[in-house]
């Protein structure tokens, strides 16, 4: 299973790559929007951990251009934000993405909820 | 001859008889069935103007002159012809302004002015003293005449003065109201005007078919006379010129309007504006009836008592006396002295009216000491001053008999009257015509056109009776040539009359028109002129109760305009109107447009709208209304002021909200921010903690890695709690700061070296460029390390790691010390250079991902610098490094010695 990270805070990015294939996964790491979308549309992960806050092309943008795109339409999104407010999850949700966790999170939430997505 | 005390007995019987028809006349105006209300009983009464002189004197300027004497009686026909557009008016005006007396009139057309009141009732008191004279004279002659001089009853003409003066008192002074009519008086002088007329008729029918065979036989003898023959030629005996009846008939055609017993019994007495339709041609036939027998009277006498040895003037007595008809005699004598005591009641009470109201009352109730205006009723009062004024004019007319009276002809002095009374006609029929005539024009043409009649009429008069020195009239005063009174400035070759007419009318027109132009009208003038001037613009009952039918009237409009503009500022609209008459409209358009200003454009029009569309609006109402509606001006002026009040209050409210508003989702904003941020470095604590604690089996190394991402998040997360709180107590001014001397050397060489192990970590040159000495600067130490630590840490942080340099420098700038921090790292773009000093925001660069730093560092230096008196900026371009300095203020030389 392929597992793409998008995530621009570095020392947040090593940890979900740590994991990511401590369970694993197949990862591949985005530093900012446009990379994450990109890497998505050539490589075609199975799961994208998707950060919201991020420079360039921000994460709901990144959701909705692959929901768009027949080629990543199937891709699993999981959001991860540190802004807990519901707006923002319902906002995530309405555009496609399967699963939205907050900042700081549960690892174990975090697997389970990407291995549930998965399965 | 006539026994004495028949001749005595029948005056007084007729004078009884007068009294009698007054008294039933005035007892039938109180029962409100008033005799004299017609038009008949108008014209009779207006033939007053055929007076002893008429009686008598016309037959003696006849027999002097032929139809000379004719001039005097043209005019009033001519003149009556222009009553219905010129005595209309007057009679209009006056009872709507409830006139009583010719002063009266003039005073106020001329804004109600006492001045010139006082003045036209002294013109016309001392014109009419001769004319007086001439009454007094008439009948005591006639008397004289008739009964002879009666002994031990001395002068004949005081007892006519005190009998006439006893009988006006009787006849006029019995009501109070001078703009009430005298019914009686009235009744009287119609019966007396009948009299004289019956009477003068059957002498001259007597003379003609009873002395004679008709007028072509008394023609005929005249003509065949060589001595008399001259006479039937038109203009034979006139002064000789045309120009002297043309002015005789001016003289009259004023003469019948402005004497003072002519405004009496057509104006004030008048009861019906209608009566003068049927006396315009009732009172030319009266003077046709009454002339027709004068020639032939007068030629009769000529013819019956040649060589002069009778006066003309008393051909209608001596004529049937010589035949011993004594009963026509006596007949006559009863029509002569209808004549003058008709001519003398009115005369007498009009002159006592003038000189109660215009004369004495106004400078009584200015005595404050007689205290007048506290009593309730001055009707005594008025009816002694007017009955002492009527025994004084007589006397004084009596006096004018003794003193001038025997050197004229009763024609000559009627003439002198005649000429001082047209004295009143620029001033009066200017003012109702011109409403440019103002109060000083009118006083200025007055008095001119008075005193030249003094000079021209009055003082000869007094010469001749040698009351004055002769030689006046002869040579001039002082022997001036030029001012002789009766060829002044070298005119001469007139008759008396028409030279004194000349110059008086120059004197008065020229100086009323002059002094009227010169001068602007008040505002109670303007608007008496208006009020006078277009009384035919106001419906016939406006006793000001409909205002406007139609047509808007000027001293309407200006009264309403005054109510709201104020006086002064209404008279200068108008100012411009009474220059040059507007159109209506125009004036209309000029009020709206001022009472717009005031009103409001569209109160002020609907209130000219329903003027102009003949709304049945009231004055009063109209006033009512604009009242209330300045009433409303003002409350809606405060209002406005309350309600621009309220909304500055709403605006501060608004505003104030809006700052709180602003600040309150600031502070969201920046709470929900240091939520975000402290979410970030708490995520990989916790991540890496709960790695830590799953993966006991962990190799050494990353071990070891984990937990240094593990403490330096932890020390992120620190620092960034620090600078909340650092944010939170400058925002709410809960910093204390613990100011001392400092020496910036010290204090960037501390610092330097407590961050050289971030440069080192980063491979980045640090040089500091100082000074060897500097001055001191007072500041919180700890606060200043911090803005030099901040900016120190975010030079390093954004330069490229290897090749970076950055340098320090201090020196001093004017007043303050001036440190700088430069770095060769990406630079910063202009749009950001304000930015980056907001809290939270970065400038961040996209090639390098997020920037490190929670965004408070500079939003936080630059408080403390700007605390500490200083300045905090930002010098960059992209691509060429960036420049942070800073400013401290420099201690003065006399706080470092405190």
């Amino acid at each position: 299973m392929r597992v793409l990270i998008a995530e621009d805070e570095p020392n947040i990015l090593t940890s979900l790559e740590f994991l990511m294939r401590n369970c694993d996964y197949e990862v591949r790491v985005a530093r900012d929007g446009e990379e994450a979308l990109r890497t998505a549309q050539d490589w075609l992960p199975d799961l994208l951990l998707l950060d919201v806050m991020m420079p360039l092309c921000n994460g709901f943008e990144v959701c909705r251009r692959l929901r768009d795109n027949p080629a990543t339409r199937a891709v699993k999104i999981v959001m991860l934000t540190a802004h807990g407010r519901d707006a923002q999850i319902e906002r995530g949700l309405a555009l496609g993405a399967d699963a939205y966790i907050t900042k700081p999170f549960s690892n174990k939430d975090l697997i389970a909820r990407v291995r549930g997505l998965l399965e | 001859m006539l026994e004495t005390w028949v001749v005595i007995v029948i005056a007084f019987a007729y004078l009884a008889l007068l009294f009698a028809i007054a008294y039933y006349a005035d007892q039938r105006a109180d029962a409100g069935r008033s005799v004299i209300n017609s038009p008949y009983i108008y014209s009779l009464s207006l033939a007053v103007y055929a007076t002893a002189w008429t009686f008598y004197g016309s037959v003696g300027r006849a027999a002097e002159n032929g139809v000379g004497f004719l001039p005097i009686y043209i005019g009033p026909t001519l003149m009556i012809a222009l009553w219905w557009v010129v005595m209309r008016k007057i009679l209009r005006i006056s009872k709507q302004n409830r006139i009583t007396s010719l002063a009266d009139f003039v005073a106020s057309r001329y804004g109600k002015s006492a001045l010139l009141g006082g003045v036209v009732t002294v013109i016309a008191v001392i014109g009419i003293l001769p004319y007086i004279s001439l009454q007094l004279k008439a009948v005591s002659a006639s008397f004289t005449t008739v009964a002879g001089a009666v002994p031990g009853l001395g002068d004949t003409a005081l007892w006519v003065a005190l009998i006439l003066a006893a009988f006006t008192i009787l006849f006029g002074t019995r009501h109070i109201d001078t703009a009430e009519h005298h019914e009686g008086m009235v009744a009287a002088v119609a019966f007396e005007s009948l009299v004289k007329l019956l009477a003068f008729v059957a002498v001259g029918a007597w003379v003609t078919w009873g002395l004679y065979r008709g007028f072509g036989d008394i023609f005929a003898r005249v003509a065949a006379e060589p001595a008399l023959s001259p006479m039937l030629a038109p203009f034979g005996g006139v002064g000789g010129d045309y120009s002297s009846w043309i002015w005789l008939t001016m003289l009259s055609m004023l003469a019948i309007m402005f004497l003072p017993r002519q405004f009496q019994v057509t104006v004030i007495e008048n009861k019906n504006e209608d009566h003068l339709r049927k006396a315009i041609w009732l009172f030319p036939l009266y003077m046709l009836a009454i002339n027709v027998f004068v020639l032939p009277i007068a030629f009769g006498g000529l013819l019956h008592f040649p060589s002069g040895s009778v006066d003309a003037d008393s051909f209608v007595l001596t004529l049937p006396m010589s035949q011993k008809q004594e009963l026509l005699t006596l007949v006559v004598f009863i029509g002569g002295l209808s004549a003058a005591t008709g001519m003398v009641i009115v005369e007498t009470i009009a002159l006592s009216t003038m000189v109660c109201n215009d004369l004495v009352m106004p400078v009584l109730l200015r005595m404050r000491a007689l205290r007048l205006n506290q009593r309730a009723d001055l009707t005594g009062l008025l009816l002694g001053i007017r009955r002492g004024a009527i025994v004084l004019i007589l006397l004084l007319g009596y006096l004018y008999f003794k003193l001038a009276g025997e050197a004229y002809a009763l024609v000559s002095i009627g003439l002198i009257s005649f000429a001082a009374v047209a004295q009143f006609a620029p001033a009066a029929l200017g003012g109702i015509f011109w409403k440019g005539g103002t109060r000083r024009g009118a006083l200025a043409g007055l008095s001119a056109g008075f005193l030249v009649w003094c000079y021209t009429l009055l003082l000869p008069a007094f010469a001749r009776s040698a009351w004055l020195p002769i030689g006046f009239l002869e040579h001039g005063p002082f022997g001036i040539e030029l001012l002789k009174p009766l060829a002044l400035f070298g005119v001469s070759g007139l008759d008396q009359i028409t030279h004194a007419m000349i110059w008086s009318m120059v004197a008065n027109v020229g100086a009323y028109v002059a002094v009227s132009l010169l001068h602007a009208p008040g505002a109670e003038e303007h608007r008496q002129a208006t009020l006078f001037v277009d009384v035919f613009k106001r419906p016939a009952d406006a006793g000001g109760a409909r205002v406007w039918r139609g047509s808007a009237s000027a001293p309407e409009l200006f009264n309403l305009l005054a109510r709201f503009v104020g006086l002064r500022a209404a008279s200068d609209a108008f100012a411009e109107f009474s220059k040059k008459p507007l159109p209506e409209a125009e004036l209309v358009h000029l009020v709206e447009n001022q009472l717009a200003g005031v009103i409001g454009a569209a109160s002020a029009h609907i209130m000219l709208a329903s003027v102009v569309k003949e709304e049945a609006l009231t004055l009063d109402e109209v006033r009512a209304v604009l009242d209330e509606a300045s009433q409303i001006v003002v409350y809606s002026h405060r209002l406005e002021q309350k309600s621009q009040e309220l909304e500055r209050a709403t605006q501060e409210l608004r505003a104030a909200n809006e700052r709180l508003t602003e600040l309150d989702r600031m502070k969201d904003e920046f709470v929900s921010t240091v939520s975000h941020e402290l979410r970030t470095p708490l995520t990989s604590i916790r991540s890496f903690t709960e790695i830590l604690n799953d993966n006991p089996q962990l190799p050494a190394a990353e071990r070891a890695r984990f937990l240094g991402i593990v403490i330096k998040e932890t020390e992120r997360l620190t620092r960034l709690i620090g600078q909340v709180l650092d944010v939170s107590r400058l925002e709410s001014g809960r910093v204390e700061w613990h100011e001392s001397l400092l020496d910036m050397r010290e204090v960037i060489e501390d610092t330097a070296a407590s961050t050289s192990q971030l440069f080192r970590e980063r491979n980045v040159r640090l040089e500091c460029n100082l000074p060897g000495r500097v001055p001191k600067v007072r500041a919180d130490l700890d606060r200043i390390v911090q803005v030099v630590v901040n900016l120190l840490s975010n030079a390093v942080k954004f330069i490229e790691p290897g090749q970076g340099r950055v340098e320090v420098a201090l020196a001093e700038d004017g007043g303050f010390l001036r440190v700088d921090v430069r770095d060769n790292g990406p630079g910063i773009s202009p749009q950001h250079h304000e930015l980056i000093f907001e809290k939270f925001r970065q400038a961040g660069d996209p090639l390098t991902g997020k920037p490190q730093g929670s965004g408070l560092g500079l939003y936080i230096s630059r408080r403390i610098i700007e605390h500490s008196g200083g300045r905090l900026w930002v010098e960059s371009r992209p691509g060429q490094g960036a420049c942070f300095s800073f400013t401290l203020p420099l201690v003065s030389e006399a706080a470092l010695a405190a």
